[in-house]
């Protein structure tokens, strides 16, 4: 199969009220490889979690109007009915969220909740999927796998709940697992856990992986491929190396300086003036143009293209001297 | 006394540099839990048990550790926000709640900004009335209390023409926390408590607030306790460290030494967690395993020996006490204590 | 749970007993001497003071209230004053009568308000959901005396299709499940409905609103779940305070239904209450609350044991 696991091109999602209308995501693609890892960094608003919303269409039903090209594992996500794309969540993709107790229903207990997604999707019985449900707590390194079954949410730790979450998301084996922010929640010690254990999971499982996140570090325990987000646009995208030490993109840029790494005492931090553009209008040219400190008068009128100095390292933004065009 | 009042003017350094701002001695908070109609204590809440330390003038001191250590009930203790259940606050050489230092006076002088930026202002008043509170609660003239106010908007960075008569709502997170700290200020206090000030913050808003902060410190030559679960921003921000597991100090101590050679295995642990920004340097075991553990009844001994690599059947029995390390921090750990029974205590040389 | 469940009940128990009392005390707190309501005005003093002592009543009040409280614990609750008759086998009849009518109009009421709530809530903001909101506020704010007198007006009286009043061919003795019965029901279930319909309508509506907008939903709809699997998570999660809300309306069905009971004669306890009240008979008054009463702390009482089994976060120890 020459497709690749993920394949958006030009996705664009816009949230419909009666006041207003906001235009979260705004011409987003990519594609991702199977067993690849990326991992989108934002800050809140940019649409990084509404993009990945999008990929298995989870976004508010009513209020979200969704265009352009989305292909998952080979579905059509944005043309699958909601019973089409019932099939597909749990089963070929599926997620992880941020908050662990929120996302776990109170009042079902863990196994009752991994195995109904047993059930859900392969045709076995209740007997069988608790015996599943028992394999993936101790897939997922929950101590006292078997007792654990039996518990509700709110009797176990932040880091235990969050593995079960993990369980629950790969209880059939999906081909791609998104993650929200999965560690943000949690305490210094447990995300460490909590990363490894994805990663691992990852190349045991063969999984696709995108992440959501603000934070540098967990982009950098974790990913392949590194995409910046801001005001609905990949402003950047490249290999998690390439990006992290040479970023080209002075939004990126900024955002890498902004972050107190360790040993930076004594330093002034650099910061980037300004907020972020109100996306109840599309902006026009690029977004960050107003508190982009190299701003000329090109960027204004359009957004610039996406600029490649060195093979799969790329942003939009017309300092970036582009050496790939001529090679296209 | 009463001229100070009027015009709320900073008070005055009673026992020289030499002297702590703050003292802490044996500060205990227990919570008890109850159950129901016939229950007995179900069990207690150590939250806080038995802590020491001391904020030097001047200086930044950061806490760290992880939900459950105790770092918010321990603010909101030196904040005298709650009751001790033991122990005592030493500000500047006087009691806290004493003859010498009523409740109020010292409130004026010690003042707090907490994480969530929208619950701590009052919705319904403008930003220059939130600010301006305080000190006319404490006897400045309306007119003045306005003038301090948009003076201390300006020194947050925000425009008091601007600024001063928008509501909470109107504004972003991070112009939001710069009023919470102009707020702190308004009184002048000497000892501003900062609750993770920046962990609801984007990057690179947090950037501005945190220089924001060094700014302030040394325009009003105040001084920080500083609390943050982020490691890397408690190094940046802090002179000394005082790091807490499961409501006692585990190490404290200057930040140089605690960040470059830990004496405390938990501190060890805590700094190799943090995710590295290098993708070459990636971990592939984890510092520590499981989540730290309820602080409803506690491990016996000391209380990271349940977690800790190099636990011994003695730590279960004996609870270490804060001893001096040899990067020049005090750390809680047998390790440390000469003679302690530990196999890798230091031996006494003969 | 078996000793939560042994606390509740003991928990149960000082409340019964304060409402005994409360019970105990309205003969007291009634203007006048009980005597006066036993014997003629015009009796000999030697007469009242010998009823006085056949009733107990020249004793002091706490063992007053203890031998009066012994005989009501053997199911002894005195002589209606009009009747002669023992309250007890009156109160039988009535609590039957109301307990037929309560449960019918809970169940009409529960099963309108728990759709139209589910709807609404689903379908937020649409029509359907500006339509079930009226509905339930005219449901609880239309005074159902009245609405039990339009529909007479309507179905008896116009149509001839319903009767009227009463509870039945046989009285209020001899009833059965046929239609020649159950259709004395019918209006005044209806009637009686639109309130516990309207409450519960909004109580539905608000809580499946807020767990629909919780994250734990998103994840059940990440999972795959289709509506079906995902409305009974959300049942379950709903469960305990909408059972709270029914249980409190199931209570007030029993004692509130003084004016439909009237409006309908419906022999029930409503009914009961009301002849009691104009002809002053103590005894019947009495022990018709202090049966409703009883019959609340139980009805809370079960409602708080099957939620705590309902809901793991509710402690059980």
């Amino acid at each position: 199969m020459n497709e690749p696991l993920v394949h958006v091109r030009d996705l664009h999602v816009r949230f419909v009220s009666r006041d207003a209308t906001v235009h979260a995501v705004n011409g987003v693609s990519f594609d991702l490889a199977e067993r690849e890892s990326l991992c989108i960094l934002g800050e809140s608003g940019s649409g990084k979690s509404v993009t990945l919303r999008a990929l298995m269409a989870l976004n508010p039903p009513r209020r979200t109007k969704l265009s352009g090209t989305v292909r998952v594992g080979g579905h059509d996500i944005i043309a699958a009915s909601e019973r089409k794309m019932a099939d597909i969540r749990g089963s070929t993709v599926s997620m992880i969220f941020q908050e662990p107790m929120t996302a776990l229903d109170p009042v079902f207990t863990i196994g009752r909740q991994i195995a109904e997604t047993v059930m859900r999707h392969e045709d076995v019985s209740r007997a069988a999927a608790e015996a599943r449900a028992l394999e993936l707590l101790e897939l997922v390194q929950i101590p006292s796998a078997k007792r654990r079954l039996a518990a509700y949410p709110h009797e176990l730790s932040g880091g235990l709940r969050q593995r079960a979450m993990i369980a629950i998301a790969l209880s059939c084996r999906p081909k791609l697992l998104l993650a929200d922010e999965p560690t943000t929640a949690l305490d210094a010690t447990v995300q460490i856990q909590i990363l490894l254990l994805l990663r691992r999971l990852q190349q045991e499982m063969g999984m696709g992986v995108i992440f959501v996140t603000h934070d540098l570090g967990v982009a950098g325990e974790i990913a392949d491929r590194v995409a910046v987000m801001y005001a609905g646009k990949f402003i950047e995208e490249g290999p998690v190396r390439g990006l992290m030490r040479n970023p080209l993109h002075p939004y990126a840029q900024g955002l890498l300086g902004a972050t107190v790494h360790a040993g930076m005492r004594g330093e002034r931090l650099t910061t980037i003036p300004g907020a972020p553009p109100n996306l109840e209008r599309v902006p026009q040219g690029c977004a960050f143009a107003p508190r982009c400190p190299h701003m000329r008068e090109e960027c204004l009128p359009k957004v610039p293209d996406s600029r490649s100095p060195v093979p799969g390292h790329a942003a939009r933004c017309v300092l970036v001297p582009d050496a790939m065009s001529q090679a296209a | 006394m009463t001229e100070a009042a009027a015009t709320l003017e900073p008070l005055p350094d009673i026992g020289g540099p030499a002297q702590p701002l703050l003292t802490v001695r044996g500060l205990t908070k227990h919570f008890p839990l109850k159950s129901g109609f016939f229950g007995r204590g179900a069990g207690v809440v150590q939250a806080v048990d038995s802590l020491d330390f001391e904020v030097r003038k001047g200086e930044t001191l950061g806490i760290v550790g992880e939900s459950g250590c105790g770092k918010s009930t321990t603010s909101r203790l030196v904040m005298a926000l709650m009751q001790p259940t033991a122990g005592e606050v030493v500000f500047d050489g006087r009691a806290v709640g004493g003859r010498e230092l009523p409740l109020k006076e010292y409130r004026r002088q010690v003042q707090m900004v907490f994480q969530d930026s929208y619950a701590s202002l009052n919705p319904r008043l403008t930003i220059e009335e939130s600010i301006a509170f305080s000190p006319e609660v404490h006897g400045l003239a309306r007119h003045d209390a306005r003038a301090r106010a948009r003076d201390l908007l300006a020194a947050v960075g925000l425009n008091p023409d601007g600024f001063a008569r928008r509501y909470p709502h109107e504004l972003s997170g991070g112009q939001r926390q710069r009023v919470n700290i102009a707020r702190a200020l308004a009184l002048r206090p000497r000892l501003v408590i900062l609750d993770e000030p920046v962990s609801a913050l984007d990057k690179s808003v947090e950037a501005q607030v945190l220089n924001l902060l060094q700014d302030l410190k040394a325009e009003f030559g105040l001084t920080y306790i500083f609390i943050s679960h982020d490691l890397n921003v408690v190094q940046y921000m802090s002179d000394r460290v005082l790091v807490m597991y499961l409501g006692k100090v585990a190490e404290v101590g200057p930040v140089e030494a605690i960040y470059a050679a830990a004496a405390h295995p938990y501190t060890a642990a805590l700094l190799a967690s943090r995710p590295s920004m290098d993708p070459d340097l990636r971990r592939t075991e984890p510092p520590l395993t499981g989540d730290p553990p309820n602080p409803i009844n506690p491990p016996a001994g000391c209380r990271f020996h349940t977690r800790c690599g190099f636990a011994e059947p003695l730590c279960s029995a004996t609870v270490p006490p804060l001893h001096a390390a040899p990067a020049g921090q005090q750390a809680a750990c047998l390790m440390v204590v000469p003679e302690s029974g530990h196999s890798r205590a230091p031996k006494v040389a003969a | 749970m078996f000793f939560y469940l042994i606390r509740r009940i003991l928990y149960a128990i000082p409340i019964a007993l304060a409402v005994g009392l409360v019970c105990f005390m309205l003969v007291q707190i009634a203007p006048g001497d009980p005597i006066n309501a036993i014997v003629p005005a015009d009796a000999p003093a030697e007469v009242v003071e010998q009823v006085r002592r056949d009733y107990g009543l020249d004793k002091p009040l706490p063992v007053q209230f203890a031998l009066w409280l012994g005989r009501v614990v053997q199911g002894d609750l005195g002589r209606s004053l009009a009747t002669g008759r023992p309250v007890t086998a009156d109160l039988r009849s009535a609590v039957g009568n109301t307990l037929m009518l309560a449960l019918v109009a809970a169940f009409i009421g529960f099963a309108m308000g728990s759709i139209l709530g589910t709807i609404a809530a689903v379908f937020r903001g649409s029509v359907l959901d500006k339509l079930a909101v009226g509905l339930a506020a005219a449901g609880v704010s239309i005074p159902h005396y009245w609405l039990g007198m339009v529909l007479v007006v309507f179905f008896s009286v116009t149509l001839n299709w319903l009767p009227a009043m009463g509870a039945g061919p046989g009285g209020s003795g001899a009833w059965e499940w046929n239609w020649a019965n159950m259709q004395f029901l019918v209006l005044p279930a209806v009637t009686l409905s639109v309130i516990p319909m309207g409450i519960v309508t909004r109580t539905v509506r608000g809580v499946v609103m807020e767990l629909l907008a919780q994250d734990f939903v998103t994840t059940l709809r990440g999972k795959g779940l289709r509506r079906g699997g995902i409305a009974l998570h959300v049942l379950k999660n709903a469960a305990s305070s909408v059972l709270a809300v029914m249980g409190l309306q199931l209570g007030y069905l029993m004692g509130g239904s003084i004016l439909v009971e009237t409006v309908f004669s419906w022999p029930g306890t409503g009914f009961l209450l009301n002849s009691a009240i104009f002809q002053r008979d103590l005894p019947v008054l009495q022990g018709t609350i202090l049966v409703l009463a009883i019959f609340f702390v139980v009805l809370n009482l079960a409602v708080d044991l099957v939620q705590t089994a309902l809901d793991p976060r509710i402690r059980r120890a």
